[in-house]
């Protein structure tokens, strides 16, 4: 099997998807003649030319609207809309939510919108409050819209390729932090259907439910607990909505504890819906209450000791983990 | 059409050939026409008092005054051509040939509905003949209508989509992102202003830096320029040349149209921030009083062909609202239905 970067495996799903469907084109900044600005459009301008890799003006509402009118014209048009990172895309939020989310439902079932907007999410490094920011929770709020959030090249690229086959307009949000971290992906086509999470490791004790770039995070912790004894399994929804409830549910009942990680902010966040139906539908399982790591509830500072302190960190995982064992 | 002006209007009684005599109009397309924008009044009419009746419900926002702008507009087009407005879409609906029973529903709510009961009055939709709605956010739709003449260029068809948006769009960021992505590369996409001179309450000197709307679009280099949007013949002369450019040149077009809304901005609103004096002016170019004089002029249509005509639509109005009246509301299980695919 061939050990590629997640950039690689999303570069590879958008190739063999564009490959094996003419109606399938790429749009956004520096997508084309740059190759991207962190490189995950590599070559394939160069492979599909002009008319397929499209570099736009910095104007995100503008492309992803005519993303989302290209897609309604049902006349087989699949764009893949890239922002740069997910920080720009508020200014294509009026797009998303009040057009591409809400065409079917307002026109009695008459449109379909098989588009997918797609770029880096959450907090990077040092880069301040405004290009460092988990915006899942935002999207996953929006009916109509399907959010995925790979953490594996292998989640990557399958998901992706559903992704672009899907009739609905699908939040793909990657990490800028994620892009070089490798692993294992078949040569073989494969499909990872929406909605499917996926148990990153199997353990007894905790559930940890963790996605995007915060199931590292995860494993790390319970990597470390496990010299302590503790057996975490770690739960990647991968999709958040529509949300695998069936896979973790199944995993509380199995462990009776439960720790979410999410690097966005708490309030009224994915993590907060997650730990809402397990209450509502495994309360009687639960030997403890749900902790919660979240971003710290503020912008993102820039200096270094304060960014650590917002974020997420193994640590944290740990010492929450030993609170719902009430170790 | 680079920055034209408007031609004043001349009388015709000296002339031997109807000012129309230049262009694909056969009396047949003429009379549809008049025909379509009397339907648009009387349906308009119906559904304001409808509306008092408390049978229709949320904002509605008539399109009495500015019938012209959509017939004439849409008589140019081809049946795989697309349409996009914003949510003044009744006009421009009956005009692309929706059924007015299942326009009428819409407004009532109703599942037999243009849009199932979903939309409502701001959200008709037919997709099947190419309208594609009927959009509520001011400005929100016209990257909509030029992202569907991207995907026609791109399949190699050489349909064209117009995109109607009112004045008051045109200082919305997106809108100048568009265009300028239109121009760039090279949409067939035509939008048309409907210049209706108000935004809501607030007359468009009062919102936009500058004198002529169009000279928005000059900015980014495209053609453009204005039209009275309260004469039919006009419209469909402009819309030919636009459309012309759209299909074989893949040039985009801003078209400001000159019109003017008799009623308030929505069914809430009286409209005190107009004089009445105004709006008489305006009733005085009125397009389904004048252009009917024109049509009888010329032989096509008798006083009496009008009077007909004018009870035949009276009569399928009624029959659209009785049919809108009598259809169920949706069913609750669809509440859940269309969202997603």
């Amino acid at each position: 099997m061939a050990i590629l970067q997640i950039r690689e495996a999303i570069n590879q799903a958008i190739a063999e998807e564009m490959e094996r469907d003419p109606g399938v084109f790429i749009m956004g900044e520096e997508v084309a003649q740059y190759n991207g600005a962190y490189k995950v459009t590599q070559g394939l301008w160069k492979r599909f030319g002009d008319k397929r890799v499209i570099d736009t003006p910095i104007t995100e509402a503008g492309f992803a609207g005519i993303g989302i009118g290209a897609a309604l014209a049902g006349i087989g048009v699949r764009p893949i809309v890239e922002m740069m990172t997910w920080n720009f895309a508020i200014l294509a939020f009026d797009q998303i939510i009040n057009h591409a989310a809400k065409a079917r439902y307002m026109s009695g079932g008459q449109f379909k919108v098989p588009i997918v907007f797609r770029g880096p999410n959450g907090p990077a490094h040092m880069l301040s409050a405004q290009h460092s920011q988990a915006l899942e929770s935002m999207m996953a709020h929006v009916p109509g819209l399907i959010v995925m959030t790979p953490s594996t090249p292998y989640d990557a690229k399958g998901m992706l390729k559903t992704a672009i086959r899907d009739d609905n307009p699908v939040i793909f949000m990657e990490s800028e932090l994620m892009y070089g971290i490798k692993g294992e992906v078949p040569e073989e086509e494969y499909l990872i259907p929406i909605g499917k999470g996926d148990i990153k490791r199997e353990g007894t004790d905790v559930t940890i439910i963790a996605w995007t770039k915060m199931v590292a995070v995860a494993l790390k912790a319970a990597a470390e607990l496990e010299k302590e004894g503790i057996n975490a399994e770690v739960i990647d929804p991968r999709t958040l909505r529509p949300l695998d409830e069936e896979l973790i549910i199944n995993s509380v009942k199995k462990t009776n504890r439960v720790v979410i990680v999410e690097d966005s902010w708490p309030f009224a966040s994915v993590g907060t819906e997650i730990a809402f139906r397990i209450h509502t539908k495994a309360f009687d399982y639960l030997d403890a209450p749900i902790e919660k790591i979240n971003s710290a509830d503020v912008p993102m500072p820039y200096a270094e000791n304060l960014e650590n302190e917002s974020i997420p960190s193994p640590g944290k995982v740990i010492a929450a983990v030993k609170k719902v064992l009430y170790r | 059409m680079e920055a034209v002006t408007m031609k004043k209007e001349k009388s015709q009684s000296h002339k031997q050939q109807p000012r129309w005599a230049d262009l694909d109009l056969t009396n047949e397309k003429l009379i549809k026409m008049y025909r379509d924008m009397l339907a648009i009044r009387r349906f308009e009419e119906r559904a304001a008092q409808e509306y008092g009746k408390g049978k229709i419900g949320g904002f509605c926002h008539l399109y009495i005054g500015q019938e012209a702008t959509g017939v004439g507009a849409i008589a140019a087009l081809r049946e795989d051509d697309f349409i996009y407005t914003a949510y003044r879409d009744h006009g421009q609906a009956l005009a692309r040939g929706m059924n007015m029973k299942e326009c009428m529903a819409e407004l009532f709510g109703k599942v037999t509905g243009c849009s199932k009961g979903m939309g409502g009055s701001m959200h008709f939709y037919d997709v099947s003949k190419g309208f594609m709605g009927g959009w509520g956010i001011v400005g929100g739709h016209p990257p909509l209508a030029a992202g569907t003449a991207f995907a026609t260029k791109y399949q190699g068809r050489d349909s064209v989509t117009v995109c109607f948006l009112g004045e008051a769009a045109t200082n919305q960021g997106v809108f100048h992102e568009t265009l300028n992505m239109a121009e760039l590369w090279k949409l067939p996409v035509i939008f048309i202003c409907e210049n209706n001179g108000y935004g809501m309450g607030t007359a468009i000197s009062r919102a936009m830096a500058g004198e002529n709307l169009y000279d928005k679009a000059a900015g980014y280099l495209m053609n453009r320029g204005a039209v009275n949007g309260m004469d039919v013949i006009e419209m469909y002369r402009e819309m030919k040349k636009a459309i012309h450019l759209a299909r074989t040149e893949f040039r985009p077009t801003f078209l400001e149209a000159r019109t003017y809304r008799y009623r308030g901005h929505s069914m809430s609103d009286p409209g005190q921030y107009r004089t009445k004096e105004e709006i008489e002016e305006y009733k005085k170019k009125d397009p389904v009083e004048t252009f009917p004089k024109e049509l009888i002029q010329w032989g096509i249509l008798t006083e009496a062909d009008i009077e007909k005509m004018d009870e035949e639509i009276r009569a399928e109005v009624q029959e659209a609202v009785e049919f809108a009246d009598a259809s169920p509301q949706p069913p609750i299980e669809q509440l859940y239905e269309y969202v997603y695919a």
